[in-house]
């Protein structure tokens, strides 16, 4: 698949988008869920993952043809993809205290029922209260969570999508990890 | 315990881990917590790019360069390249002979040529087609045949009005190089014609 990519890509070069075309295909579902996964939402993450692809096209030529090229385009997209969480993060945060009680956050005055364990929740819901937790995850752990869990790629393939040492990778992934923990062990 | 989840713990921190989950059950619950919320966020189903993502991204890129693309269509399409090669080449070969400025006439013992003029001497009548390239043609007695002029034209002196009658066949004077070539092809598949035909 490798060659394949590669013979794509000097295509692409030399301008031709039909080639380009073909890489796509190859890689919109990939982009298009670790956007969502990401965002939340799929509006924006089309929008994200068109964009990644097209900045993609664009810089074509600084991409290193020796190395992964799902590598190169992941980075561009979860670059992208943070950029967005960060120019909409909402003034108010559901972890912060809620002033005049102690230890109180937002979290506790969202009505519970949805989790309540006696009630059945169907698969669909369920899949919305994980991606919800996803989402809770500040940007930086939630990338390395998606990064790690739903594209389910090895460490060292993280550490240069997020141009992080694997050190820094790993402490993030358990981070992530145990937030998820107490977000997700009364479902 | 992150270790093990990383898939990187050594066979001696494993069995440490084994051993203090067997007798500690706090760590027992959080590791199964922790196991429990990665099995959850793996469960997820897998989401798909809308079915018009490709055709999208490929509408928003800067236009390509004309070149590739008619490379490309060259390449998709290589009867037509071969048969636009061909006709190219024809083409300037059919304007090779266009470009060449020499005097040249239809031979024919009835024929006067003088300065660049073909003359059909008074009372003579010319049996035959008569083809005129980069000069003129003076009819003064009579053609059985057709007369082609090109690159030249028609001089017929006082009795230019009765030049209908003194040519058996057709008149036609052909100043353009695309009328040349018009002409060149047109005779090609004349002949082409009669060769099929049997007629010649």
């Amino acid at each position: 698949m490798d060659e394949f990519v590669k013979s794509r890509i000097k295509q692409v070069r030399k301008g031709d988008q039909n080639a380009f075309g073909e890489i796509v295909e190859l890689y919109k579902d990939k982009v298009f869920q670790l956007c969502f996964r990401m965002l939340g939402n799929s509006h924006e993450a089309e929008d994200i993952s068109q964009e990644a692809f097209i900045r993609a096209y664009i810089n074509i030529e600084r991409y290193n043809i020796d190395r992964k090229f799902s590598t190169w385009l992941y980075r561009i997209a979860t670059n992208l993809c943070i950029d967005r969480i960060r120019k909409k993060k909402p003034d108010y945060y559901l972890d912060a205290e809620v002033a005049g009680t102690e230890g109180l956050t937002l979290y506790s005055q969202i009505p519970a029922s949805q989790l309540a364990p006696d009630e059945e929740v169907s698969k669909i819901e369920l899949q919305e209260i994980i991606q919800n937790e996803i989402l809770k995850l500040p940007e930086k752990y939630r990338a390395v969570i998606v990064l790690k869990y739903i594209e389910e790629l090895p460490l060292l393939e993280i550490s240069k999508i997020l141009d992080l040492p694997i050190g820094t990778v790993k402490t993030r992934i358990h981070r992530g990890r145990e937030a998820l923990r107490k977000q997700l062990r009364h479902i | 315990m992150h270790e093990y989840l990383d898939g990187e713990i050594l066979p001696e921190h494993k069995n440490i881990l084994t051993v203090h989950l067997k007798s500690c059950a706090d760590c027992r619950q959080h590791f199964q917590e922790l196991e429990k919320s990665i099995a959850l966020v793996k469960s997820i189903s897998h989401v798909q790019a809308p079915a018009d993502f490709t055709q999208k991204v490929l509408m928003n890129l800067p236009k390509e360069k004309k070149k590739v693309s008619v490379k490309r269509w060259f390449s998709r399409h290589p009867v037509l390249t071969a048969a636009s090669i061909f006709s190219i080449f024809m083409a300037a070969s059919l304007l090779s002979h266009w470009s060449g400025d020499d005097f040249s006439v239809t031979k024919n013992p009835d024929l006067v040529i003088e300065n660049n003029t073909a003359i059909v001497p008074e009372g003579e009548t010319v049996t035959g087609d008569i083809v005129v390239k980069n000069g003129d043609i003076r009819i003064d007695g009579k053609v059985d045949g057709s007369v082609t002029v090109i690159n030249g034209e028609i001089v017929n002196g006082e009795s230019y009005m009765a030049s209908a009658g003194q040519v058996k066949g057709d008149i036609v004077e052909i100043n353009e190089a695309f009328e040349w070539l018009w002409y060149q092809m047109k005779h090609i598949f004349e002949s082409t014609m009669n060769m099929l035909t049997g007629k010649e």
